[in-house]
């Protein structure tokens, strides 16, 4: 009964989704005020649906209903309830779910939103918006439906695939497609100014707060997943440039350009047609991530079942959805206009050269990822691209961009001289070379080098963080009322900025000190014997069976210490899950502020001994700290008050006003 | 003098870039670098495909003979293609792989050096004397 | 114009995929096709004192199967394999691949034997040296010892029929 509430649900979710593609569209072009008045209450009216939906996927996992197909597949009665909820979107039909929903989800809060917006052109976004919807439903509807029932109903089910039953599995998805779907309102602003034939710098100012706040969500999305691969792969790594991993990065490389575009836009009204375009761009690849990962185009280890079949329909979708846009785009964005000029070295110049860095950056990770299909569709080659390409390639093409991050927030809007820029920057340029020298004294004795590439690297990490605290000391210094009152003064934008830059350097410090300086050993450990890293000692003291709720497991204990001090004990398992009969290595680690310790169980080696595989990384947790200072900074930017003050007023004077009236608090 | 000279490359030969390392390394680095022929995506050092033990226990003989890493991945790629590697070779076929992103990177920059000092060159158009009045009595205060 | 570029690589983009869509990643040719059949030299399933030499087969055109007993599709294309080796004549030899040679002999009586002879390769070696990855596979050695065409996964009739039985007969 629930599942079929489910579905139908969905079919009046499509229904009302293509009144609210359609009508409004129709009436904001044509004037009919009943039409784009409807725009709003059908996007409640989707999301109520599509809910319910949700909610009744979530029941039929939660009882047990095993007469549901998909529910059979991804759950078992043993599963702990949390997991039978996460479960919801273990498999492909739930996720496509889980994304529709958070879909009709973003749809409603621009709806709620957007009072301050003039209504024909939030019907206009909303209207997109919902023929988006119709896509994903139409999907759902038809070639992945999660309600399919399964008869004769399973006795029992075949289980969470156990590398999913996991915290993290719970919010990882979510929090990526919520930036995933997040992008489709910036998308949604810049089809609308398009086919409403008025872009303005006003609307860069609209777009921009959902744009970051999108940005926010996926960039917690894709740091959620690298710890989730750090934390349960048992494998230590944390990016593997996997085609998966790959499909969330490149929205998020042009999301960032595209943050950074708007800001242009919106101070200085400038380059307003290459800001739409990669408002589309970004999330067009979106759409062409859920397409790789779901057609079996690529191999991945996080791919969905395979289906060409499904693969089609994405693939028209998106050719409709993309090419649509594209070619709209290609009709309309010559009559825009270039804005405001700018010279050669100016803050606008070096924000659209960070754009050509961040889209040349996601191109390479494009090219990559595809190139093995080209060639075999070409030439019938076989190759693989992994991590030595992306690295080769990608990092270098990246330099530029972290050097030019520190700069553009010094340089003036229009005109920024280089003899200033110099003269402000030398103090966190030297600073930043004397770091890097003295940055590998952090770590024990033994450990300490200076590769060429990774000093570099510390540089660069250094650089990021000096020239933010350069700016922020200049930007707060002098001038009428202490540094204090000054500070009270700046926008939470600003503030956002120095976070987001300064946790690029801290990210860019955890990354290189985590992977160039790791010390590992595999080895084999007889019960008793005591290894020594990095200046731990790592002691194998016992093996014991253990057990969970659906799994079976040797837990081994070590004991770490260092000079004699205890300083941590490990409980690495290896688990067998019952019901796939599925072994699984689950890694202990030992999280510090200077060092990770980090165990994995391999294979038993003869009567109690076992092999081990140990790493000490240096730094590991900073790569998480600068990923979440980097959230933190957009979560500053996204809830500026700027964007929610006096919008009221303002409303349709803001429309093609000079936005250059105040130059000087740009940030 | 020469004490010194030791004592310095000695010094430099400790904290410089571990080239060679240990067996051990040396085998993790490999099996890091190539591909498992069975799986999803993993390299050999990930998987736990027995064709992946078996490889990695190759890669243990022919190091323990002294080949060199470049040796061992040469004798997988004749068996298994250039499809074992994770780093595409370089070939006509993939100059554009290896060399787009480059190329790229300078058309973009050159593009938009281009585009900025074009636009930076144009004039605007001259206000006409009702624009001018606005500006005016916006730049004063008033509300327009 | 350039206004119209994005969509442009779009379309080709679009193209791409579907025409991608088609294939399958998981298909990988085999990288010593044309190159000398390496080396094989290990004891026969049956006859340990005999050993399988690829240089012994010289002069004539022969198929090496790489088998298992644990493995499920090596019994499905058994009866093919029987029919090609009896009814066309064809020279079939076996590659007993990281096997219990107990266990393999006794599935070969059970299931029937289409090999001349079966070698054993209990390590994988010199499946590792055929660029072996899965269990079956089918290699289509010439005269002057060159492996010319493999086939991975089971031989049905009609893949026989129609792709390895025209290799054979166009090298005899």
């Amino acid at each position: 009964m629930i599942p079929e509430i489910g579905v139908f649900s969905l079919v009046l979710a499509l229904l009302v989704a293509v009144v609210q593609g359609s009508l409004p569209l129709a009436g904001a072009h044509w004037g009919v005020a009943g039409w784009i008045r409807l725009a709003r209450p059908a996007a409640f009216g989707q999301f109520i649906f599509a809910a319910i939906a949700l909610a009744c996927l979530a029941w039929s996992f939660l009882d047990n209903d095993f007469s549901v197909l998909y529910v059979a597949s991804n759950s078992h009665a043993d599963l702990p309830a949390a997991y039978r909820f996460a479960a919801v979107w273990g498999g492909h039909e739930g996720s496509m779910l889980l994304w529709l929903c958070l879909l009709s989800a973003w749809t409603v809060a621009v709806a709620l939103f957007s009072r301050q917006l003039p209504e024909a052109y939030v019907a206009r976004v909303l209207a997109v918006m919902g023929w988006l919807s119709v896509g994903f439903l139409l999907f759902l509807l038809f070639l992945s439906n999660p309600f399919t029932r399964l008869m004769p109903p399973a006795l029992q089910g075949r289980d969470l695939n156990p590398l999913l039953q996991d915290p993290g599995m719970v919010v990882h998805p979510p929090v990526l497609y919520m930036g995933y779907v997040g992008f489709s309102v910036a998308f949604a602003f810049a089809i609308a100014a398009l086919l409403s034939g008025e872009l303005n710098a006003a609307w860069a100012r609209w777009s921009r707060p959902w744009t970051v706040a999108a940005w926010v969500f996926l960039t917690l999305g894709i740091l959620m997943g690298s710890a989730w691969a750090y934390y349960v792969l048992g494998w230590g790594g944390w990016w593997f440039w996997d085609p998966v991993e790959n499909a969330s990065f490149m929205p998020w490389l042009v999301g960032t350009a595209l943050i950074h575009s708007l800001a242009v836009t919106e101070q200085r009204g400038a380059f307003r047609s290459w800001t739409v375009l990669l408002a589309i761009c970004t999330f067009s690849l979106s759409l062409l991530g859920t397409f790789l990962v779901r057609s079996g185009v690529l191999t991945s280890v996080h791919a969905f079942a395979v289906d060409p079949g499904r693969g089609l329909f994405i693939l028209a979708f998106m050719v409709a959805v993309v090419g649509g846009s594209l070619l709209l785009f290609g009709w309309r964005a010559p009559r825009i206009g270039l804005g405001g000029r700018f010279g050669l070295l100016s803050r606008e110049s070096l924000l659209l050269s960070n754009n050509v860095v961040l889209t040349v950056a996601a191109m390479s990770v494009l090219i990559g990822t595809l190139y093995p299909l080209a060639l075999d569709v070409l030439s019938g080659q076989k190759i693989s691209v992994g991590p030595p390409y992306f690295e080769a390639v990608f990092v270098p093409i990246m330099v530029p961009a972290i050097f030019l991050m520190g700069v553009g927030p010094i340089a003036r809007w229009k005109h920024a001289p280089l003899p200033e820029l110099a003269r402000r920057l030398r103090w966190a340029l030297a600073a930043s070379c004397v770091a890097a020298l003295l940055l590998p004294f952090t770590l024990p004795a033994g450990q300490r080098g200076w590769p060429a590439m990774s000093t570099f690297a510390l540089l660069l990490a250094a650089w990021a963080v000096a020239s933010a605290v350069a700016h922020a000391w200049q930007r707060l210094r002098g001038a009428p009322g202490g540094w204090l009152e000054r500070a009270r003064r700046q926008p939470s934008g600003w503030y956002g900025m120095l976070f987001a830059h300064a946790g690029i350097g801290v990210f860019i410090f955890g990354a290189t000190m985590a992977n160039s300086f790791e010390s590992r050993q595999e080895l084999r450990l007889n019960l008793g014997e005591q290894v020594a890293l990095a200046g731990f000692e790592f002691r194998f003291e016992g093996i014991a069976p253990a057990s969970g709720p659906n799994y079976d497991a040797q837990r081994a204990t070590v004991q770490v210490t260092r000079h004699g001090q205890a300083v941590a004990t490990l409980h690495p398992e290896k688990r067998v899950y019952r019901a796939q009969q599925m072994p699984l290595s689950q890694a202990a680690i030992d999280v510090g502020l200077t060092r990770d310790l980090f165990v994995a169980l391999g294979e038993p080696a003869g009567d109690a001994a076992w092999t081990m595989r140990l790493h000490v990384k240096p730094f590991m947790a900073w790569i998480w700290a600068g990923c979440l200072l980097m959230a933190f900074g957009g979560l500053l930017a996204a809830t500026d008050r700027r964007y929610r003050l006096g919008m009221a007023a303002r409303k349709t004077r803001a429309i093609g006003a000079t936005a250059a009236l105040r130059p000087q608090e740009g940030a | 003098m020469s004490r010194w000279a030791c004592l310095i490359l000695l010094w430099a030969s400790m904290h410089g870039a571990n080239a060679a390392g240990t067996i051990e390394d040396r085998e993790a680095r490999l099996s890091a670098s190539l591909r498992c022929m069975v799986c999803q995506n993993q390299t050999l050092a990930e998987s736990d495909a027995p064709l992946a033990a078996d490889m990695r226990q190759q890669i243990r003989e022919q190091l323990g003979q002294g080949r060199s890493e470049q040796q061992i991945r040469d004798y997988f790629e004749e068996r298994y293609g250039a499809f074992v590697r994770y780093d595409p070779p370089f070939m006509p076929s993939t100059w554009l792989l290896w060399l787009g992103p480059f190329v790229l990177l300078a058309a973009g920059f050159a593009a938009l050096w281009r585009v900025v000092s074009r636009h930076g060159r144009s004039q605007p158009a001259p206000l006409t004397p009702a624009e001018r009045e606005r500006a005016d009595a916006l730049l004063k205060g008033d509300a327009p | 114009m350039r206004f119209k570029l994005p969509f442009a690589i779009f379309i080709v983009l679009a193209i791409l995929l579907a025409v991608g869509l088609r294939r399958d990643p998981k298909l990988l040719p085999s990288a010593l096709i044309d190159k000398p059949a390496p080396a094989i030299d290990l004891p026969l399933l049956h006859d340990p004192q005999q050993r399988l030499k690829v240089e012994g087969l010289r002069g004539q055109v022969w198929l090496l199967n790489v088998w298992a007993s644990w493995c499920a599709p090596c019994r499905d294309e058994l009866p093919v394999l029987m029919e090609l080796a009896g009814k066309d004549g064809v020279v079939l030899y076996g590659l007993n691949y990281k096997d219990k040679s107990d266990a393999a002999r006794t599935w070969l009586q059970r299931w029937g034997n289409p090999y001349r002879g079966s070698a054993v390769d209990s390590d994988g070696r010199v499946g590792i040296d055929y660029g072996v990855y899965g269990v079956p596979e089918t290699f289509v050695i010439d005269g002057t010892g060159r492996i010319r065409y493999k086939h991975a996964g089971p031989i049905s009739a009609d893949i026989w029929r129609e792709r390895l039985l025209p290799v054979v007969r166009s090298l005899q």
